[in-house]
Order: structure tokens, then C-alpha cells, then sequence
């Protein structure tokens, strides 16, 4: 089989999907978006169901860490759902990632933006959450069918996350 | 680890082509590799970024990542993908005669 994705067994090109609204189901995604193009490879961001709060501009600075339902908190799951607990723990966790260099998500989004990788939503999120390309952040480029992201993901890797 | 020949003089690189000693590196080998990755002349943008690299570098002991360079070498982190097209990290990092930046950002 030929391998349309490799270039001297060298992945360059990936589309990346992220599907979860929570700080830890976004940042990998973003981190691994930024790193390709840091790489040189072609990138494409896909934002779908819950994943779209990280482009939402009402939500994007507001993205938390599930401190329920999430045994790696190791925290008891009737603590985590003490009022405050998430807040708290997000923003420990930001605090951690700053001094790691890690930029908080609307800035890093920004970022991305500037290192030309492209960045879209999902058709059928977005109408199911009823909403338009003006609760986007800029960086959006288009709202876009599944068939479309296949189209663009062609000859490439496809990450969900 | 190969050598390679550079503004007449002969280097070590890495497996990547990454210098193994910055010492060894001179501006003549910067254009050199940066026309071989097909930038045909060297800029004062791309400049101020190879010498920010290589300033950081000797004083950090690492290269910047790509979001310290875009705050504080003057250089957009748009221009910087602009100018290095191949990734700014990697491929200004290789130019500039330092080590590949071990962050993840």
C-alpha cells in the first residue's frame, strides 16, 4: 500500500479534532496543533460538539478541569463536586501551566491562528447548539460538513481527541 | 553524528543537521544552510531572529520556543512562520547553529 502521508517515513501533514470541553480534552489538542506546525507539517484544527467552548468567545477563557467523573484527580468524586473544587482546580493547574510556558487557551489559540494552521467547526455542532460563526473566535475560517473535513484531511493523519 | 563542510570549514552535526557545537558555527554557514532550506537571502528579520536564538541559547542553555521568541524577539510569531516557513523553532534553531528547542510549545 502506498503511503500518501509520509514524506521519508515523516508524517507532514495532520488534522486534528478535538471533541471535549474540558481544559484537559482541549489543551492536547492544541498542543499537539501547535507542535506540527513547530514542525513544519500542514495543520487543521476541527472543533465539534463540546470542543467548540474553545473557540466559543464567550466561553474560551472559562474552560475548566473536570474534577468529577476523572479518577487521575484522585480526588473522592463527592469532594470534586463540592462547589468551588473545578475553579479551584483549574486554577491551580493554569498557574502550573504558565510557569511551564504553557499560554492560557485564548492566547493560544491566537497563536495558533498565527502559525497558519487552520481552524474549523462542525456543521452539525454548531446548529445543534444553534449556534453561528459570529460566537467564533477570528481564527475560525468556516463552519464545515463532515464530508468537507474529510476532503481537507485527505492525505494526511486524522487525530481525535 | 556526520560532519559536513560549511563556509569552508568542517562541522559536526547531529543526526537532524543540528550543529553539535554552536561554537563552530559563523554567520557564512548561516547563509549557507539557509539557502540550502531555500531561503536565498538571509534578512535583518531573519537575523534579529538567529541572533536572539543564539543570545538565549548561551544564556539559557536552551533555544526559545516559538512563543518567547514571538514576545520578546520583536519578531510576530505570524512573521516568524513567515520567514521560516519549515517551523521557526526547528528550522531557525538548525540555521542559528544551536540545538533543536526541547519544548513542547
Amino acid at each position: 500500500m502506498s503511503d500518501v502521508t509520509s514524506n521519508e517515513g515523516k508524517i507532514t501533514k495532520v488534522s486534528i479534532i478535538i471533541s471535549k470541553g474540558s481544559l484537559e480534552g482541549i489543551y492536547p489538542g492544541l498542543i499537539m496543533a501547535n507542535g506540527a506546525r513547530a514542525e513544519g507539517m500542514d495543520a487543521n484544527l476541527f472543533f465539534t460538539f463540546f470542543g467548540l467552548d474553545a473557540i466559543h468567545t464567550k466561553r474560551i477563557d472559562h474552560i475548566k478541569v473536570a474534577t468529577v467523573g476523572n479518577p487521575a484527580m484522585h480526588i473522592p468524586t463527592l469532594i470534586g463536586g463540592l462547589p468551588g473544587m473545578s475553579a479551584l482546580a483549574t486554577h491551580m493547574m493554569n498557574k502550573t501551566m504558565e510557569s511551564l510556558d504553557i499560554p492560557p487557551i485564548g492566547e493560544f489559540i491566537e497563536m495558533i491562528g498565527d502559525t497558519g494552521c487552520g481552524m474549523y467547526a462542525c456543521k452539525a455542532s454548531v446548529d445543534m447548539f444553534k449556534l453561528s460563526k459570529d460566537d467564533f473566535v477570528p481564527q475560525v475560517q468556516d463552519i464545515i460538513t463532515v464530508g468537507d473535513f474529510y476532503d481537507m484531511a485527505a492525505g494526511g493523519q486524522i487525530i481525535f481527541t | 553524528m556526520s560532519t559536513a563542510t560549511m563556509a569552508g570549514v568542517e562541522v559536526r552535526l547531529n543526526d537532524e543537521g543540528f550543529f553539535e557545537d554552536p561554537q563552530q558555527w559563523t554567520e557564512a554557514m548561516a547563509v549557507e544552510m539557509a539557502k540550502a532550506d531555500g531561503i536565498d537571502t538571509l534578512t535583518d528579520q531573519h537575523w534579529t531572529v538567529l541572533k536572539f536564538m543564539r543570545k538565549e541559547f548561551f544564556e539559557k542553555g536552551t533555544g526559545p520556543t516559538v512563543r518567547v521568541l514571538g514576545k520578546t524577539s520583536g519578531v510576530s510569531v505570524k512573521d516568524l512562520y513567515l520567514l521560516f516557513p519549515k517551523g521557526p523553532a526547528k528550522m531557525a534553531a538548525r540555521i542559528a547553529g544551536i540545538p533543536k528547542p526541547k519544548g513542547c510549545i
